[in-house]
C-alpha cells in the first residue's frame, strides 16, 4: 500500500489527468474519479474498448499528448500510486471540519444507484464544462443536438446523427466539429457561424499572438474547404424545421447591429443540426463547499487553489479556455497540491513553463470569447411560443411575463414563477435563454446535488459528515 | 466512410435488443443511444406536457432530454447507458411512471 497524503482529483480530462500525474509523481497518493469508462474527458473521449477501433486518432487531434497523458497513467497505475474509479458520478463533495479530511460523494455504474464515499486529504476539482446553446424556434425537434454533443456520440459511439448536417452557433468549436462529421462520412451541408470576419479582424492582434492554434484552425478550414463545406460567417440559424423530427433549418445574414438582413433568409435541407455556442464551467461540487465563484468560472489563485483551503480547481470549472489550457492548469494546480500536502510552497521553476503557457492561452481565451459572443438582439428576436426550458416546457412568453408584469429580476425568481430551470438539467440548459430574456446576469445555479441522487443513497449516509468508511 | 471504418473498428459479435418491440442490432460498448442512432432512431421521448418527441440533445448526461425506458425501468439517460444484450427499449411517454 502506497504511504502519503491522499488527493481526490473530480475528472479525468485533460486538466484531471496533468493534475493527478503531476500530483503522483511528487509522492501523493491520487484517487482520480472520474463519470467515463475510460479516461480522456470529453476532449480525448474514447470509443469504448468494445468496438474495436484501431485508429481512434482519426477522430482527433494533439493525438501525441493523449498517448503522454495515457502512458503516464498507465505507469502510475502500475505502481499503485494511482487509483482510478471509472464510472464513478459524484454528486457532492463535502469537507468534514472535525477530522480535517473530505468525502467525495459518488454513484457508481451506469443505472448510478450505488453510494461510495471516497476520503482524501485534498480535493482538485477538474469538472469540466458543458455546452451553451440559445433556442430558435424547433431547436427541441429530434434532429438538433449539440455540436459537442454530435462529437461525443461520434467519438465515444463512432455513430453519426444523420446523413446531412449543418454546424451552426458561434465559436471555436464548431469547426472541429464539422470536421468531425465530414471525415467520418457525413454531408455537411453549411457550417453557419454568427460572428462575422469583422469581430474576428478587431481581435486580431490577440488572436495573433497564438499562431499555433491559428494554424489548427487554418487546418480544418482547409479540410472543410477540400469536402466542400460551405462556410456562412456572419449568418444564424432562424428556426429548424419539421414536425416529429428536423427536415430543414432557416438562416439568415447578421446585420453589424445584430438585425438580420433582409431577404437574406434561405432554406437549407438536413437531417442534423449540430448546434452551440460556447461552453459553461461545471461549478456545482465548488460551489456547494463553498469555493467563491468569478461570474460563472471557479476563482482560483497563481497555484490554481480555491479560496476554501485543500481544494484545488483546474481546466474548464475555472474559465472555459481549452484543453491546453486545462494541461497547464491541471500541471499546477496537482504540483500545487503536491507541495502544499507536504507542509511546503511549490517550487516556481518547476512549474514555470505551464504557467506562461496558462498566461498566453488565457489571453487568447479571452480574446475568443469577445470576438464569437452571441449576436446582438438574439432574445428580443425570440417569438413568444418557442420553448425555452427543455425540461419543464416553458416558452419564452412565459418567461417575459414572469418579468413583465411579475417583475423578476433574477433567475430564480423566473424559475419560482414561470418553473424555467426547474426540471431534470436544473436549468443548464436554459439558464443562458433565460437570462438573455430576463435581462439579468447569468450566474451560476446552486445545485447541492450536482446529479439526481437515489432516496435510499441518501438514507444510507451516516448522521455525521465523516461519510461511510473507504471505498475499496 | 462511416466512422467505423474511419477507425478501422473490429467490434465484437452485434447483440439483438428490441425497440417498441421491433428487433434492432447493436454493437457491444455502444450506449443506448448510438445504438439507436446507428438504427436510424432519433426520438424516444415524449414529452409530460406537449407529448413531443425528444431524443439525444447534450450527448454527455447533463440534459436529461435523452430519457428512455430499458427493461420496465423509466428515466435512463440513453447517451450514458450501455447497450446490453437481450435489452427491451421502450419510447418513454411522459414521466414513464403510469404508461401499461
Amino acid at each position: 500500500m502506497a504511504e502519503g497524503p491522499r488527493l481526490a482529483v473530480v475528472g479525468a480530462g485533460p486538466a484531471g489527468l496533468a493534475a493527478a500525474l503531476a500530483a503522483a509523481a511528487r509522492g501523493v497518493r491520487v484517487t482520480l474519479v472520474a463519470a467515463a469508462e475510460q479516461a480522456g474527458g470529453q476532449f480525448y473521449r474514447q470509443p469504448a474498448a468494445a468496438l474495436g477501433a484501431a485508429r481512434p486518432q482519426a477522430l482527433h487531434h494533439q493525438w501525441r499528448t493523449w498517448e503522454r497523458l495515457r502512458a503516464g497513467l498507465g505507469r502510475h497505475l502500475a505502481t499503485g500510486r494511482l487509483t482510478h474509479l471509472t464510472d464513478h458520478h459524484v454528486w457532492c463533495v463535502a469537507a468534514d471540519p472535525v477530522s480535517g479530511t473530505f468525502g467525495v460523494h459518488a454513484l457508481r455504474g451506469p443505472a448510478q444507484e450505488e453510494g461510495v464515499t471516497v476520503r482524501a486529504d485534498a480535493v482538485l476539482l477538474a469538472t469540466g464544462g458543458y455546452e451553451r446553446v440559445l433556442p430558435f424556434p424547433g431547436w427541441t425537434l429530434p434532429g438538433v443536438v449539440t455540436a459537442g454533443g454530435a462529437q461525443a456520440m461520434l467519438k465515444g459511439g463512432l455513430v453519426l446523427p444523420g446523413r446531412t448536417a449543418v454546424v451552426a452557433g458561434s465559436g471555436p468549436l464548431l469547426l472541429p466539429v464539422a470536421t468531425g462529421l465530414v471525415t467520418a462520412g457525413a454531408r455537411v451541408a453549411a457550417l453557419v457561424e454568427s460572428a462575422g470576419p469583422a469581430a474576428l479582424l478587431r481581435r486580431a492582434p490577440a488572436l495573433a499572438a497564438q499562431p499555433g492554434k491559428l494554424a489548427e484552425g487554418a487546418g480544418y478550414a482547409a479540410r472543410l474547404l477540400r469536402h466542400g463545406v460551405r462556410t456562412l460567417p456572419g449568418h444564424t440559424v432562424v428556426a429548424a424545421h419539421g414536425t416529429d423530427r428536423l427536415e430543414a433549418v432557416t438562416v439568415a445574414a447578421l446585420g453589424r447591429e445584430g438585425h438580420l438582413r433582409p431577404g437574406s433568409a434561405r432554406r437549407i435541407r438536413c437531417d442534423t443540426l449540430a448546434v452551440g455556442h460556447g461552453m459553461l464551467p461545471h461549478t456545482d461540487l465548488a460551489e456547494t463547499l463553498g469555493c467563491t465563484l468569478s461570474g460563472t468560472a471557479v476563482r482560483v489563485d497563481d497555484e490554481q487553489r480555491t479560496d476554501v483551503p485543500g481544494v484545488w480547481a483546474a481546466g474548464e470549472a475555472t474559465g472555459v479556455g481549452g484543453a491546453e489550457l486545462a494541461l497547464a492548469e491541471g500541471h499546477i494546480a496537482g504540483c500545487s497540491a503536491a507541495a502544499r500536502l507536504h507542509g511546503s510552497a511549490p517550487a516556481p521553476r518547476r512549474s514555470a513553463a505551464a504557467a506562461r503557457a496558462r498566461r498566453r492561452l488565457r489571453e487568447f481565451a479571452t480574446a475568443l470569447d469577445a470576438a464569437f459572443e452571441p449576436p446582438a438582439g438574439w432574445a428580443g428576436r425570440l417569438p413568444d411560443d418557442t420553448v425555452v426550458c427543455r425540461c419543464e416546457e416553458v416558452t419564452a412568453g412565459e418567461v417575459r411575463r414572469a418579468v413583465d408584469p411579475l417583475g423578476a429580476g433574477d433567475l430564480r425568481t423566473v424559475k419560482l414563477l414561470s418553473r424555467a430551470g426547474m426540471g431534470w438539467c436544473q436549468g443548464r440548459m436554459c439558464a443562458p435563454a433565460v437570462a438573455g430574456l430576463a435581462g439579468c446576469p447569468l450566474t451560476a445555479g446552486r445545485r447541492p446535488f450536482a446529479r439526481p441522487v437515489p432516496l435510499g443513497v441518501l438514507a444510507g449516509l451516516p448522521d455525521t459528515e465523516a461519510g461511510p468508511p473507504d471505498a475499496d | 466512410m462511416n466512422p467505423l471504418e474511419l477507425t478501422r473498428a473490429r467490434p465484437g459479435a452485434a447483440r439483438t435488443v428490441t425497440f417498441d418491440g421491433r428487433p434492432l442490432t447493436a454493437l457491444p460498448g455502444q450506449s443506448v443511444a448510438a445504438a439507436l442512432w446507428a438504427a436510424g432512431v432519433t426520438a424516444w421521448r415524449s414529452t409530460r406536457g406537449a407529448g413531443r418527441p425528444r431524443g439525444v440533445f447534450c450527448g454527455i448526461g447533463v440534459c436529461f432530454d435523452c430519457l428512455v425506458t430499458v427493461n420496465g425501468v423509466p428515466n435512463q439517460r440513453a447517451c450514458l447507458v450501455p447497450v446490453r444484450p437481450g435489452d427491451v427499449i421502450r419510447t418513454q411517454e411522459g414521466t414513464g411512471r403510469d404508461d401499461g
